[in-house]
């Protein structure tokens, strides 16, 4: 067994990051450091987009460039940022969790992670064309998506329309190869009720990819023909229907909320029992969950589309199902609860994170029942009040979860030791600036502001004051941050195999890990994960293979 | 799953317990009942029931999130492990009779909710937001005046890039600026001359996506006087924040002598922020990209303002 961790580390040059790599850990570094490029590009368009709100008159940029920021915002941060980071952290951590060499299907891998930055520049290009980017949101609803002023072939809709597929082929490129490696490649003795929550989540969201991502790419083929053929899909002066391209786009684009919020789920259940030093709290109930959510969350999208034009039978379906979601993901919140409860909490950065991202789901989650019943949803629909919904869902949950996840398992994947100090503040801006940014926009909701203005009534501009101060913080808030990656990658102190104390099989693999993980020395699992204080061991032979880790560690 | 039986608290404990929970609930009644100031003044029959409803599930909502941050406090502040203790706490693994708890009871608050949601839906249904949509025959896709075709008591909305506008058939009267008789049940027939628009009344709590090709049929009736905002709800474009109108709730006799008076009055151009600030753009370019030019201003008799003080 001990050959494994004496064997020589592989020779880790830098220039591996920047070429075509098919290790899972190389990839899933190139995945998070790719979209917090994007991160920060997007980050910059809604500074702008906050500069321009902070007084209610059109006044910062024109009203064009306006509805440009915010398309491009949205559709940078969910198809460049949150789906590539989430990614990166399945193809870092999947196969080592599971005791894999590597993905399923490495090279497949490769052409996935390489179309993230060939749609992105597609995306970004837009900007320099003279039609403009595409300006009708990340919805790219028709008609208005089909207008082109300038009757140019390639505007910025039809990059958008080919950016948005490219993105969808990677996506399922990745899915296939996620589901594939979790099914078959697990360590022996890992049963599927052995496995990480994470990698349940993980199985989830990526099943959904699979049934979900047909129908978008279906609706965006569709669109894009409509766009630059002059086909009648959705052109009502042609017979076509217009609400169709809704259902299409729905079908998916719900359901993609709960790709992005599963592992996020995932990263709480791991982290929670970490730092609490105790086992999750109904592990079963934990797994089970993330397959209820999945079948109910294929039978919701509707509510997106309440005041449409759908009838009542309708509304009254989808806001049950919605509704039922509460159940299940009431059990998460529920076991975390329980997780914590009688633990020993240790208040490290990537703890704290989890607590914050907690604190702003159930916040995010009680205001999702509201948008779930009908009449309230009339009102507050395309107002504000959703804007700040899923903000604290995206960025005040699955943001600070993910940021969590890159605290805790950084030591694994770069060997070095993040600081604590700017981890820390780094946390405490991001929750503050979240709160402060996202909170205002509610009560701008209720009151009946719109999503999607340039400009608006002076009396929402108090709220919008508070909501673009919080903005900016947010901007200052990844400014620790990224110090700390850098210098601590540069420069941190080398990190031992286990830093946190933690119990996983990434956790039994030197930091960084060999290439090929285990190789040939697969440990087998004999018991459930998180057995903190229960004093069971994880995997046959447990106690020799961290005497070599540590003797390792010791010489080097 | 090892089920494990926690320890019995003792009874200095559960009146603790119970006294906290006594204020959450004290809390969440007045944060309930403080959550009707967050929204704009109830002008139809709809907004008293909306209200209610979110009044409901703010405080329900409000006693969930508290409980949920109290127990994160309390373990923040009460289980914290000592400095330097690396041991491992109490391994439980879970609770088979909790986990059956905290699924049913989520279960039945939301139908309680979802029951009492539909109940209102009905309640709405028949007050008059219930839709009925159909398609715009060939005459109607011409355009042209509704004065023949449309029951008399109906208004018809017109939504365009980037203009309201409003027909009153029986009169003969069209403007960009909505008014209605209080306490009056009013018929719109929504259609829209070119993408979706959204219409929206705050102060109303009602909203219908305005969609090409489709008339549709939306009910309502004002219950209070005043001056209230209509705003575009479904993104429309270039101008579409600036495509809003007012809608003035006036007394029976204030409504007839204002159709009196609009009917006499010529056609002028009506409200369009859109065409002035794009006919200023021409003059004064100011950069952006490429837009759709607005629709000229709908001939209108009454143009109203975009500037008049409104109530919500």
């Amino acid at each position: 067994m001990t050959s494994t961790a004496l064997s020589p580390e592989p020779p880790a040059s830098w220039r591996r990051y920047f070429g075509f790599s098919t290790d899972a850990k190389v990839i899933g570094i190139q995945y998070i450091v790719v979209a917090f490029f994007f991160f920060l590009v997007g980050g910059l368009l809604a500074m702008i987009m906050r500069g321009e709100l902070i007084t209610p008159e059109a006044d910062l940029v024109d009203r064009t460039v306006y509805n440009g920021l915010y398309t491009m915002h949205g559709t940078i941060m969910l198809f460049l940022f949150i789906f590539p980071v989430l990614n990166g952290l399945n193809n870092l951590l999947i196969p080592t969790m599971i005791g894999a060499p590597d993905m399923a299907f490495p090279r497949l891998n490769t052409a996935a992670f390489w179309l993230v930055p060939v749609f992105g520049i597609l995306l970004i290009a837009s900007f320099f064309l003279p039609s403009g980017p595409a300006t009708s949101g990340w919805w790219s609803y028709p008609p208005v998506s089909l207008q082109n002023p300038l009757g140019h072939l390639i505007n910025g809709e039809f990059l958008w329309v080919l950016a948005v597929a490219l993105s969808g082929v990677s996506s399922i490129m990745g899915a296939v190869n996620f589901v594939t490696t979790i099914l078959r490649m697990r360590a022996p003795g890992m049963g599927l009720f052995r496995m990480p929550v994470f990698c349940w989540t993980a199985l989830a969201a990526q099943t959904l990819q699979l049934i979900g991502l047909p129908a978008l790419t279906g609706g965006a083929v569709m669109l894009l023909l409509d766009l630059s053929v002059g086909t009648s899909f959705y052109r009502p002066e042609g017979g076509g229907d217009p609400v169709l391209y809704q259902h299409f786009f729905w079908f998916y684009s719900h359901p993609a909320v709960y790709v992005i919020i599963l592992p996020v789920f995932g990263i709480f259940s791991e982290l929670f029992p970490v730092y609490s030093r105790k086992p999750l709290f109904g592990y079963v109930y934990v797994c089970l969950a993330s397959f209820i959510i999945v079948g109910l969350g294929l039978i919701v999208w509707v509510h997106h589309m309440f005041p449409s034009g759908v009838t009542q039978w309708m509304r009254n379906l989808f806001m049950v199902t919605t509704m039922l979601i509460a159940v299940p993901t009431g059990v998460k919140v529920f076991a975390w609860l329980g997780t914590l409860w009688g633990g020993k909490i240790r208040l490290t950065t990537p703890m704290l994170f989890c607590l914050g991202g907690l604190f702003n789901f159930v916040f995010a989650g009680i205001t999702g029942i509201m948008l779930a019943t009908v009449p309230i949803d009339i009102h507050v629909s395309n107002t504000y009040f959703v804007v700040g919904h899923f903000h604290y869902v995206i960025y005040g949950a699955a943001v600070m979860g993910v940021f969590a996840a890159i605290y805790h398992w950084f030591p694994k994947f770069t060997g070095r030791m993040p600081y604590e100090g700017l981890g820390k503040l780094h946390c405490l801006l991001t929750f503050v600036g979240a709160n402060l940014s996202f909170l205002p926009m509610h009560p701008m909701g209720l009151m009946g502001m719109p999503r999607r203005v340039s400009s608006y009534d002076p009396e929402f501009a108090f709220w919008n004051v508070l909501a673009s101060l919080g903005g900016f913080l947010l901007g200052v808030s990844i400014i620790p941050f990224l110090l700390n990656m850098i210098s601590s990658w540069a420069r941190g102190p080398k990190a031992p195999h286990n830093p946190w104390n933690a119990i996983g099989l990434e956790w039994l693999l030197p930091s960084p890990p060999a290439e090929d993980n285990f190789g040939e020395h697969v440990p087998t699992v004999i018991s459930r994960p998180y057995g903190y204080g229960t004093g069971e061991p994880l995997v046959e032979h447990q106690a020799d293979i961290e005497r070599a880790l540590t003797l390792q560690e010791a010489i080097r | 799953m090892t089920s494990s039986t926690p320890r019995r608290p003792g009874p200095i404990a559960l009146a603790a317990l119970a006294i906290w929970i006594g204020l959450l609930v004290a809390i969440s009644l007045w944060v309930a009942r403080a959550s009707y100031g967050w929204l704009p003044v109830q002008a139809s029959n709809a907004a008293p029931l909306v209200d209610g409803l979110f009044s409901f599930e703010t405080g329900i909502g409000t006693f969930v999130f508290l409980g949920v941050i109290s127990v994160m406090a309390w373990v923040m502040l009460v289980h914290r492990a000592e400095k330097y203790d690396e041991s491992d706490a109490e391994p439980i693994e879970g609770n088979t009779r909790l986990e059956v708890i905290w699924t049913a009871i989520p279960f039945v608050l939301v139908m309680a909710i979802a029951w009492y949601a539909i109940q209102i839906n009905t309640e709405l249904g028949v007050l008059g937001p219930m839709e009925h949509i159909h398609l715009r025959d060939s005459q109607e896709q011409q355009g042209g005046y509704p004065g023949d075709r449309l029951p008399a008591e109906q208004v018809e909305v017109i939504a365009r890039q980037w203009s309201w506008e409003f027909r009153y058939p029986s009169q003969h009267v069209s403007s960009t600026e909505l008014h209605l008789e209080l306490n009056r049940p009013i018929t719109f027939r929504l259609v829209s001359e070119d993408v979706l628009h959204g219409f929206f009344i705050p102060a109303f709590r009602l909203k219908q996506d305005v969609i090409p090709g489709r008339a549709i049929d939306f009910s309502l009736t004002p219950t209070r006087l005043g001056r209230y905002r209509l705003r575009d709800s479904q993104f429309s474009g270039t101008w579409f924040a600036a495509n809003q109108a007012d809608v003035v709730v006036e007394t029976a006799e204030d409504h007839g002598l204002w159709l009196k008076q609009a009917a006499a009055a010529p056609l002028q151009s009506g409200l369009s922020v859109a065409a002035a600030e794009y006919t200023e753009q021409q003059t004064n370019p100011r950069g952006g990209w490429p837009t759709v030019v607005p629709a000229p201003p709908p001939q209108v008799n009454v143009p109203g303002s975009s500037s008049l003080p409104h109530d919500a």
